[in-house]
């Protein structure tokens, strides 16, 4: 196999981790106004208690991926840095290209990140609002835009012959992509879901089952829709196998899910993502990014790659670390493996309110 | 890669981000890798002796480390990504060269960083303590990673080796890898980066210390001693870590001489060559345009740039003009399309790498002087108060933190107008398809949101300073803690 073509599945790899991964950190943040919204969790709370009842909840999901959202966010540097060695030319090209929607990711993970990490360093409770609002939003926003333009990279977008991009905005904000950055979410929330109810005990785990199969229901429908208009457009025997693999990985995660098998449930949802992005991949190759003005000006594996010898070296590099870096993100997760429930959660800090 | 028309005004603009973008992040990227040595060394000494002293210094310093980290973290994230942005045919020229480095930080040391921090954070009482301390161990071993692969990358751009010129393919092509990681230019930068950066360690703990050794001293309260120790520990790595940036600095200076003789130049901004035998001074200050049309030195020391650049007090200097000369002969004036400032002198801007050099050496000396003083007031059991003291204290962390931005600031803007020296200059490698619209949308977003998150990390770190290190609670083995009380530690 050409070390192009090595590196082409690689980089698949990379982005496969991180929606995996990063997919499930991005669907809490997503859920935290919802799972930890007034409505459910305090229900049956007095208005007293309320306050701490909600904040106790946040307190619960943000916990139970504080540990690992750090690792999960580099493998997308990863895949930034690997696309930059492998394909200088894919790297420069997309870079370039969709400038204003990663200026907005960036933006976005920037704000989450700090979410994270100050949120809980102050006790005001305007402090803590604004952030959760960070958290938020800088989770949902990248999930979307990172399906828009995977998908524009999928579709094709105007190229010239000099590899240089050059369309707008608003070309990449086609009917297809926006269908992208839809299901990307929708996947993103239900996968988010299943994980805490993973990672949760008590009413939490029940009301985040119970949301994975709310989430669950239009994620396939938009999964679906996405695959086939994709496959109809381009695919062939072995991304018509991948798209049928995504389907019933994700019947069998909702499944399980009402079976309150958490565990199968989320190996469903990882499946998924990984096989929706293997999806892509194989719509997408020998290209890295197809021209829309003309074929011909398409970057594939071979034009916009590195020269052998840095394919190799990179390679080496590759073939040695990435084990070593599974293994010890493997053992983080097995360290916090624990179920966390509102009785974890310090007292320390109560809520302040400030005038 | 074609030939095409980029106005300077796109490229001054992406200049200018790439500026504000990268200083901003280098604010906190020297406090991590110094910081973390230290935390490090704290936690490392109450697994050994179990004094709670140490305990509440590791885990004081490690609230602060993490204040900082967050922020350095996520500018780093726009780092790589803004190669692409908004200098996409650099990318295209050195993808083959410079993505490697890249890439195998993200691999090597980024994982290690943010999980082992993940590790450290949320560990108390859940991972044992002897294991619990290497965390932070692994944690300061990634920045150091993260360091050298990053500097072997910037050290390509001032000095390329390593690679070869494909006429085919129009870009530069990697033939030796290890070349590019043993360039001699980052065989001491990489020293002179990491030991600047246990310089700001060293002066963040001596300066937040000397304040709370102050304030508790002042107060009569139990805790002037605990914070006595650390701003001595503070000022004795700053020292040490201070001395070790001058000897690299000096080693580095020959180096640069022989390889961009032109910065060397431009940092003291001699015009006519001084021929050996003579000796060139150091100007300390100067007062004029620096344009070389008039010589206004204040204060000069005979024959130190001739020390500085060679290593004798009489050793033959370069001068600006004489180098423009050679550089016209050898690169050309114009016909090359990676040097497309066809007006270009080949001279960088002498004022900004005069003063930024002179100001890097300055506040580090500064710094190092701050150090000795807090040692000295300090020997002895003695626990000084003086009102001045509380201005060392806000100057102590500062001054090595701008001296690292002068230093980058220098070295950048030295190597101007080139973008990878002697191969492609600056204007040559700006995206040319990103408007001006895009590159001042995302510096107008980047500044704003990055001036207010200074505001918001400042006045974070600055609470929990005066909150000041927690009470000692004896540490649980995860062995003997009961599985269902609260986490020991909870975002």
């Amino acid at each position: 196999m050409e070390l192009s073509t090595v590196w082409f599945i690689i980089i698949g790899v990379l982005w496969t981790g991180y929606f995996v991964l990063e997919g499930f950190d991005f669907g809490v943040g997503v859920l935290m106004p919802v799972l930890g919204g007034r409505k459910r969790a305090a229900a049956d709370a007095a208005p007293a208690a309320a306050d701490v009842e909600v904040e106790k909840r946040r307190r619960v999901m943000l916990n139970t991926i504080g540990p690992v959202w750090d690792g999960n966010e580099v493998w997308v540097l990863t895949a930034g840095g690997a696309t930059f060695a492998a394909f200088p030319h894919w790297y420069a090209t997309m870079f370039s290209g969709f400038y204003l929607p990663l200026l907005l990711i960036l933006v976005a993970l920037i704000l989450r990140n700090l979410g994270f990490e100050y949120r809980h360093k102050r006790p005001e409770e305007t402090w803590k609002r604004r952030w959760d609002l960070a958290i938020f939003w800088g989770s949902l926003v990248p999930a979307f835009l990172w399906g828009v333009a995977l998908t524009n990279v999928v579709v094709g977008v105007p190229i010239n012959a000099a590899k240089e991009y050059t369309g707008n905005l608003f070309t990449l904000l086609n009917p297809t992509s926006l269908l992208g950055g839809l299901t990307f979410v929708a996947l993103f929330v239900t996968h988010g879901a299943i994980f805490l109810a993973l990672k949760t005990d008590g009413q939490i785990r029940m009301d985040a089952r119970r949301i994975a199969t709310r989430a669950g229901v239009p994620a396939a429908g938009l999964a679906v829709l996405l695959l086939l208009v994709l496959g109809l457009q381009g695919g062939g025997l072995a991304s018509w196998v991948t798209t049928i693999l995504a389907a019933g990985a994700f019947v069998a995660a909702l499944w399980f899910n009402l079976k309150d098998r958490e565990g199968p449930a989320f190996i469903g949802t990882a499946v998924t993502i990984a096989m929706a992005v293997a999806t892509y991949f194989l719509i997408l190759f020998p290209n890295v990014m197809p021209s829309s003005t003309n074929p011909a000006w398409s970057l594939t594996t071979a034009n916009a790659s590195s020269s052998h010898y840095t394919l190799t070296v990179m390679t080496i590099v590759a073939v040695i670390f990435t084990p070593l870096v599974l293994l010890y993100q493997g053992w983080t997760y097995w360290v916090f493996r624990k179920r966390l429930t509102t009785q974890h959660i310090p007292d320390d800090v109560v809520l302040e309110h400030v005038p | 890669m074609a030939l095409r028309e980029t106005t300077v005004d796109a490229t001054d603009l992406a200049r200018w981000q790439f500026a504000i973008t990268t200083v901003y992040h280098f604010l906190f990227v020297p406090i991590t890798i110094g910081l973390s040595a230290v935390v490090a060394w704290f936690h490392m000494k109450w697994v050994r002796t179990h004094d709670p002293e140490w305990m509440r210094l590791a885990k004081f310093f490690g609230k602060l480390f993490t204040i900082n980290f967050a922020l350095g973290l996520v500018t780093g994230i726009v780092q790589e990504f803004q190669f692409g942005m908004n200098w996409s045919d650099y990318s295209r020229f050195v993808g083959d060269i410079f993505g490697a480095p890249l890439a195998v930080e993200a691999l090597l040391a980024f994982f290690l960083e943010s999980t082992f921090l993940g590790l450290w954070i949320f560990g108390w009482g859940r991972i044992p303590e002897k294991l619990h301390a290497a965390t932070m161990w692994i944690v300061h071993i990634g920045t150091l990673l993260s360091a050298y692969f990053i500097l072997s990358a910037n050290s390509f751009m001032q000095h390329p080796v390593g690679y070869t010129y494909n006429p085919a393919t129009g870009r530069a092509e990697l033939t030796d890898f290890f070349a590019v990681l043993t360039n001699k230019v980052q065989l001491v930068t990489f020293p002179h980066v990491a030991l600047a950066a246990y310089m700001v360690g060293g002066a963040v703990i001596m300066g937040v210390s000397l304040h709370l050794m102050r304030r508790e001293a002042l107060k009569k309260a139990p805790d002037a001693p605990l914070y006595r120790k650390a701003a001595r520990i503070g000022a004795v790595v700053t020292l040490v870590a201070g001395l070790g940036v001058a000897i690299t600095g000096d080693v580095q200076g020959k180096i640069m001489t022989e390889v961009q003789p032109m910065k060397m130049a431009a940092a003291e901004a001699i015009y006519d060559s001084v021929p050996a035998g003579e000796g060139a001074p150091f100007s300390v200050l100067t007062i004029g345009s620096l344009d070389g049309q008039h010589t206004n030195a204040l204060i000069e020391v005979p024959g130190l740039l001739s020390f500085l650049a060679t290593g004798s007090f009489d050793g033959a200097v370069k001068g600006i003009n004489d180098l423009r000369t050679q550089y016209l002969s050898t690169y050309g004036a114009s016909g090359n399309a990676l040097v497309q400032d066809a007006a270009t002198s080949y001279v960088p801007n002498i004022p900004t790498t005069y003063w930024t050099f002179r100001l890097m050496i300055g506040v580090g000396i500064a710094a190092a002087a701050i150090a000795v003083a807090v040692l000295w007031l300090t020997r002895k059991d003695r626990t000084p108060t003086h009102r001045w003291l509380y201005w060392a204290a806000i100057a102590a962390p500062i001054l090595p933190v701008i001296g690292n931005s002068f230093g980058w600031i220098f070295t950048e803007v030295g190597r101007q107008p080139w973008l990878v020296f002697g191969l492609m200059t600056t204007g040559a490698g700006v995206s040319p398809g990103v408007s001006m619209g895009e590159v001042i949308t995302s510096m107008v977003v980047f500044t704003l949101l990055y001036g207010a998150l200074a505001v918001v990390e400042i006045k974070l770190f600055l609470t929990y300073v005066r909150r000041g290190a927690e009470p000692y609670e004896p540490p649980q083995e995860p062995s003997d803690r009961d599985e269902d009380a609260p986490l020991v530690f909870a975002y």
